[in-house]
């Protein structure tokens, strides 16, 4: 029989005990809705994890830090086979060489300096951190009272909040207001001016560095629940953080300026450490081993990706296991109502039978029934999976919002998720119809014609 | 005895059942010629054998023992797909209780067949409406088996065996459900289409008023034997 006449016949025979069959196609679409929650949390799961740990900047960044600097030489790890050659500084010309590697989309300098803040009368010390605009969309600011910085240049600032709470209460009615800096500027004594016999001093010592102290004005635009500093690059524990360009232009007196001003060379100041963003997590190896060869000292989390990539894989399997047992239930159900089927439609057999019928054409039959049951309840079950998948979300969205935190996405089903569970779904149902359809095919005609 | 080459030769066929350590025989060593074009009655009493004799004939079952030969092909060595292939392309087959389909209308119920045998969709329609109009039931296509008389539905079957234009027609009892004018249309319909299209018709019966007034050949069976095999005039 043709694949069309044996469509029309299967669905004809599914329409004629639509009750049993419906119910038998919703056993088998629940549990293709169970495996697809099941799974479509584990890769939401997965995907939200992945998304705020690349968005973080963790992984898709190289920490660079220079061998020599004040904290000693760094003594290489036994199993570092790297060539060695001695570590330039890390400053300005650096930075420039190491955003001409490929697949590097930014360089930054960690600026970063312990200072005071007067706000209302009231100074406090603390650390100041300056954040690079592409930190904007790194999560941490999800959820943040106030706004990102308006530009990379902006005389603005963002409070983390325990420190706001020491400045105001609540932290919210400082949005707005205006909070003074002071901080030692790092001035460069390099140009002779006659009338100032200081200058010509400093001149005839062969230069050096000023400290000077400034004030600054800066707009308090944004309090910040979490730490967006936090891990490596970051060092953590800041509480006042600045656009990174602005922090730039202070020239805020860094530790590494007095190796700089040992080195004969004031007026290139080096940095502690500097970041590099690369285009993904994958060409982490390559520009890693490519600084490393430049005589830097590099450090990145790539590895724990790989961990975490695993612990996700081993989740979704488990996951996927609990999903298919609801599906292998289902499957019983399939057997039961084609075997049922087969005893109602027993005469029915016999006269296909009679009328020419082979064996292979009833066996076919009964297994697009079957499949048909898989495909409608794959259809259905992945539509309802969906939907448990968008309730889960927005049940945990209501619980995170009454926790006062942002609501995120728990389940996602992507295509292939919803294309495998169909697939899946017509398999095991055409599996489940194997023993029916292999029963109906073997029937003797004159017995079945027989059947009353 | 039949003067006609045989079209139909069963030799020596047996049927058995077993019923735990009882053996039934249901046809004993039968042996039979049906020519080409023949119309013959299968007489007997109920458990006679003629329905199983009928059966192993149209190649719904197959003999314990002994050959059925038609167009010299063996049915009893046939593999059953060639069985089943033999059943949709040579023969066609009316039984005492129509066995129409009951979720199908009568269109439908007709072009079964055709779709068996896998005949091009825009063929069907004509050959289905051509073996409606043969048995007067044009007008009725659309209807459902419930919406028929029982000589409607006898008919409607009869039409569903002759869409695929097999050279053999088996009746088992087509009379048996119907009343006497009914069943005595159905009887001169298949007189007439044997006429017409030339086919070999071998029809069960008990009723021998009717085989003798219809076939052409009666073959008497009692306790699976054949006990007479007569040509009528």
């Amino acid at each position: 029989m043709k694949k069309r006449d044996l469509s029309e016949l299967a669905l004809r025979n599914l329409r004629e005990a639509v009750l049993r069959n419906s119910l038998t196609t919703l056993g088998v679409a629940v549990g293709v809705a169970s495996l697809v929650a099941m799974l479509s949390l584990g890769v939401g799961l997965q995907t939200l994890a992945s998304q705020r740990l690349t968005r973080s900047g963790l992984f898709d960044a190289v920490f660079v830090m220079s061998q020599n600097n004040f904290r000693g030489q760094r003594r290489p790890a036994a199993t570092d086979t790297t060539p060695k050659k001695p570590s330039p500084p890390l400053d300005e010309d650096a930075r420039a060489q190491l955003a001409k590697l490929s697949n590097v989309t930014e360089v930054y300098p960690q600026i970063r300096f312990v200072t005071d803040v007067k706000y209302a009368g009231k100074s406090e010390t603390t650390s100041v951190l300056g954040l690079a605009d592409s930190a904007r969309s790194s999560g941490a600011f999800e959820g943040m009272t106030g706004t990102y910085f308006s530009s990379p240049t902006a005389n603005e600032t963002i409070l983390q909040v325990e420190f706001a709470k020491e400045l105001a209460d609540p932290p919210a009615t400082l949005i707005g207001k205006d909070l003074t800096l002071r901080y030692a500027e790092r001035a460069v004594l390099s140009k002779v001016d006659p009338s100032d016999p200081e200058s010509v001093l400093d001149a005839a010592m062969g230069g050096g560095v000023s400290i000077v102290p400034r004030e600054k004005t800066l707009r308090i635009v944004g309090v910040i629940e979490s730490d967006p500093s936090a891990g490596i690059g970051g060092f953590g524990g800041a509480r006042v953080y600045l656009p990174l360009k602005m922090a730039e232009q202070l020239h805020v007196a860094q530790p590494d300026d007095l190796q700089a001003f040992l080195n004969g060379n004031p007026a290139k100041p080096a940095y502690t450490a500097m970041t590099v963003r690369v285009h993904s997590p994958k060409d982490v190896p390559q520009v890693e081993a490519a600084i490393k060869l430049m005589g830097f000292a590099t450090f990145s989390l790539l590895d724990a990706t790989k961990s975490l990539r695993l612990v996700f894989t081993v989740f979704d399997l488990f996951l996927g296991l609990f999903g298919s047992l609801a599906l292998t239930v289902a499957s019983l159900g399939i057997i039961n109502t084609l075997v049922m089927a087969i005893l109602e439609r027993r005469r029915e057999i016999g006269i296909l039978k009679a009328l020419g019928a082979t064996d292979r054409d009833v066996r076919s039959l009964f297994f697009a029934e079957a499949g048909a049951m898989g495909f409608f309840g794959g259809i259905f079950g992945v539509t309802l999976g969906w939907l448990i998948g968008v309730a889960l979300t927005w049940g945990t969205g209501i619980y995170l919002h009454r926790q006062n935190l942002p609501g995120v996405k728990i389940s996602y089903v992507p295509w292939w998720l919803a294309l495998g569970a169909v697939i899946f779904s017509i398999a095991v149902s055409l599996a489940a119809g194997l023993y029916p359809a292999g029963r109906a095919a073997r029937l003797n005609p004159v017995e079945a014609l027989r059947y009353e | 005895m039949p003067t006609a080459p045989a079209f139909i030769q069963a030799e020596s066929v047996s049927r058995e059942y077993r019923l735990g350590e009882t053996i039934i025989h249901a046809v004993h060593e039968v042996s039979l010629n049906v020519a080409k074009g023949e119309f013959l009655a299968l007489l007997g009493s109920s458990g006679s054998g003629k329905s199983t004799l009928l059966s192993m004939l149209a190649g719904l079952d197959r003999p314990t023992s002994g050959a059925i030969r038609v167009q010299e092909r063996n049915l009893a060595e046939l593999e059953a797909d060639e069985l089943a292939r033999y059943r949709r392309e040579t023969v066609g087959m009316v039984f005492q209780t129509f066995n129409l389909l009951p979720r199908m209308t009568l269109e439908e119920n007709v072009e079964l067949p055709l779709r068996l045998a896998e005949v091009d969709r825009g063929e069907r329609d004509a050959r289905v409406g051509e073996a409606l109009e043969r048995v007067r039931l044009g007008a009725r296509r659309k209807h459902r088996p419930s919406e028929l008389s029982g000589g409607e539905q006898q008919r409607g079957a009869l039409a569903r065996a002759l869409v695929n234009r097999p050279t053999i027609l088996f009746a088992d009892e087509p009379t048996g459900n119907l009343d006497s004018v009914n069943g005595e249309q159905i009887l001169l319909l298949l007189r007439e289409i044997q006429d017409s299209l030339g086919m070999t018709v071998i029809m069960v019966t008990h009723e021998r008023p009717l085989a003798e007034r219809f076939a052409n050949r009666i073959a008497m069976l009692a306790d699976g034997r054949l006990v007479s095999d007569g040509v009528r005039a």
